[in-house]
């Protein structure tokens, strides 16, 4: 009886084991497999088609320099939203709004997170654009605009959720010291609390932009599609096309092996490693605090 | 002088204090819009027959029967993979993982696994579940592929969810004689559940709701039937939405919010199932 126990606990906790380590295996087949249908397109485009300006792969352009921008420049807009508007209303949930006020507002947030992109990309389409156009005269109302201003809204869940976290961490004796020095709330709040959760507050602009960077079905709709290069500030009011749209909209559509097929995959590849370097930074940005907090109390 | 100076402080303070609040209000006002706004525009289509009939004339008419069943068994297949795996996952990091370089590149993975765009996801899923392991596209390629998008968000909450029990019902139990498994399986585990649950409800919450992972592994443009295995293709409510919003020309509007509440509906009853557990357990948690 106690042998067969023994015998089955065994199994059950190897079983534990072999589960922790999956995801570690799962980020490898990800990058293999990627790596597997990407790389080829080094052999089979030329450098200098690949990081040129024109992307019509039916004539086999595959400069991929127009999505890249395209992304950046939507990603750029939507960081000037969201991380303004996230961290004023992490700060807002975390320091200054009443209970009542903190249960109506925590669970609205966690909400807009959980929105299906497709949806406010449908409204996008919808709404926002047509608004957009006729609010600012543009020819049309898919522009990188519309795509930052719909992907700020996306990636501020992100950037409240955590900053909040980081500053429900700091030690509520550090505001009780700078209160009882004569300090108001508000400088409290700039003085003390925020540059005192700096790290967790960075850790969440950075998965903010990262979530803004990944973000494929609601540019793909709101954005025009258009691949051209977004380096000009007009270009914010112009249809771009971003990375992932290019992927989305695309992948469907090309025969497997092909050299478009292998292009888009490295695309992906390219978008892998984006957002391994900005989790990575993330992650050790906290590992590092962790790590000062530690020396200091021991 | 100094009155002067405490008065701008305070100034100060209100200016600072009234600008967040319009800045959270900012932020919450457009999304309880969007929510009304499906609510308004969508609740006319809806009729017994939208929800129970099969799309007919391209789409223009009928009702969205396959994509609403077509995501729930993504819904459920997501659950089958990630759910065990997931929970065992989140029970070796809080109980058996040491603390050494391997748990933290463990948690590095996961860390990274949240962050991969959800189109590679699909490029993964179309590269390793359809092509290679040819299952072709079809639900359980998409349903593998989604699981493992959910993983980290599951992992994440149990592991939460099982730290935050106490350390001291853990001794107690080990000290009564209790093998470690004993001690998660009958004192650890039945504490957390609530925690776990609602970790796993936001996780499949996500899952029903996306649309790019699914689109190269198993989404299917139109099929006026249900689907009858997992390696059939099926519709789903998020690529429906996109197909019918973007795709097909003169498509009534009705339909089209018609479909955008469903997929609320859907989405949002899950959010909701989660957020009630998750404040029940907190009503009743004695520790």
């Amino acid at each position: 009886m106690q042998k067969t126990l023994n015998w089955r606990e065994y199994i059950i906790t190897r079983a534990v084991k072999v589960s922790g380590y999956s995801s570690i295996v799962f980020v490898a087949l990800i990058f293999f497999f990627l790596l597997r249908e990407g790389l080829p397109t080094l052999a089979e485009v030329k450098l200098a088609n690949l990081f040129s300006i024109r992307w019509y792969p039916i004539e086999n352009y595959f400069g991929i320099l127009p999505l890249i921008t395209g992304s950046l420049i939507v990603t750029v807009g939507a960081a000037l939203i969201a991380i303004p508007f996230g961290i004023g209303t992490a700060v807002y949930i975390a320091e200054i709004a009443p209970r009542w006020m903190r249960e109506i507002l925590k669970p609205l947030v966690e909400l807009l997170g959980g929105l299906p992109s497709v949806v406010l990309g449908f409204l996008g389409i919808l709404v926002a654009a047509p608004y957009l156009r006729t609010l600012l005269n543009l020819p049309t109302g898919l522009t990188a605009l519309t795509g930052s201003l719909l992907l700020g809204g996306i990636s501020i869940p992100t950037i409240v959720s955590i900053a909040e976290d980081a500053l429900d961490a700091v030690p509520r004796s550090y505001r009780e010291g700078a209160w009882a020095l004569g300090a108001t709330k508000w400088q409290t709040i700039w003085r003390v609390t925020l540059p005192a959760a700096r790290s967790g507050v960075l850790t969440a602009v950075m998965l903010g932009i990262g979530r803004a960077v990944g973000e494929t079905m609601t540019v793909m709709m709101v954005t025009g599609n258009a691949p051209v290069l977004a380096i000009y500030p007009s270009s914010l009011f112009s249809p771009v096309r971003t990375m992932t749209a290019t992927i989305a909209a695309e992948m469907g559509e090309v025969a497997n092996g092909s050299v478009h097929y292998h292009t888009l995959f490295f695309i992906g590849m390219v978008l892998f490693l984006i957002s391994l370097a900005v989790n990575v930074a993330a992650a050790s940005v906290v590992f590092r605090t962790k790590k000062r907090a530690e020396r200091i109390l021991s | 002088m100094k009155r002067a100076f405490s008065l701008n402080r305070h100034l100060a303070q209100r200016l600072g204090f009234s600008l967040l609040t319009l800045m959270a209000i900012m932020t919450v006002v457009p999304i309880i819009a969007v929510v009304a706004y499906i609510l308004t525009q969508g609740s006319p289509a809806i009729s017994w027959e939208f929800l129970s009939a099969v799309p007919r004339e391209g789409m223009r008419a009928g009702g969205i029967l396959p994509a609403i069943i077509g995501t729930f068994y993504l819904t459920l297949g997501t659950a089958v993979f990630s759910v065990p795996l997931g929970i065992a996952a989140a029970i070796y990091l809080s109980e058996y993982a040491p603390d050494n370089r391997l748990t933290r590149l463990i948690r590095i993975a996961i860390i990274n696994l949240s962050g991969i765009p959800s189109v590679v996801y699909g490029l993964f899923g179309l590269g390793l579940f359809v092509l290679f392991l040819q299952f072709g596209t079809s639900i359980l390629a998409a349903s593998l592929t989604l699981s493992i998008m959910t993983l980290p968000v599951i992992i994440s909450t149990a592991e939460e969810a099982l730290r935050a029990v106490p350390q001291a019902f853990r001794t107690v139990s080990i000290s009564l004689g209790a093998t470690q498994w004993q001690t998660i399986r009958r004192i650890v585990l039945p504490q957390a559940i609530p925690g776990i649950i609602t970790g796993v409800i936001l996780g499949l919450e996500r899952a029903a709701g996306e649309t790019a992972p699914i689109l190269f592994t198993g989404a299917a443009f139109f099929l006026p039937r249900l689907p009858n295995s997992p390696f059939d293709a099926t519709m789903a409510l998020p690529y429906h939405l996109f197909v019918i919003s973007t795709q097909v020309p003169e498509m009534p509007i009705k339909i089209q919010y018609g479909t955008a509440l469903v997929l609320l509906a859907f989405v949002l009853s899950m959010n909701l199932i989660a957020t009630a557990i998750r404040s029940r357990a907190r009503a009743k948690r004695q520790w």
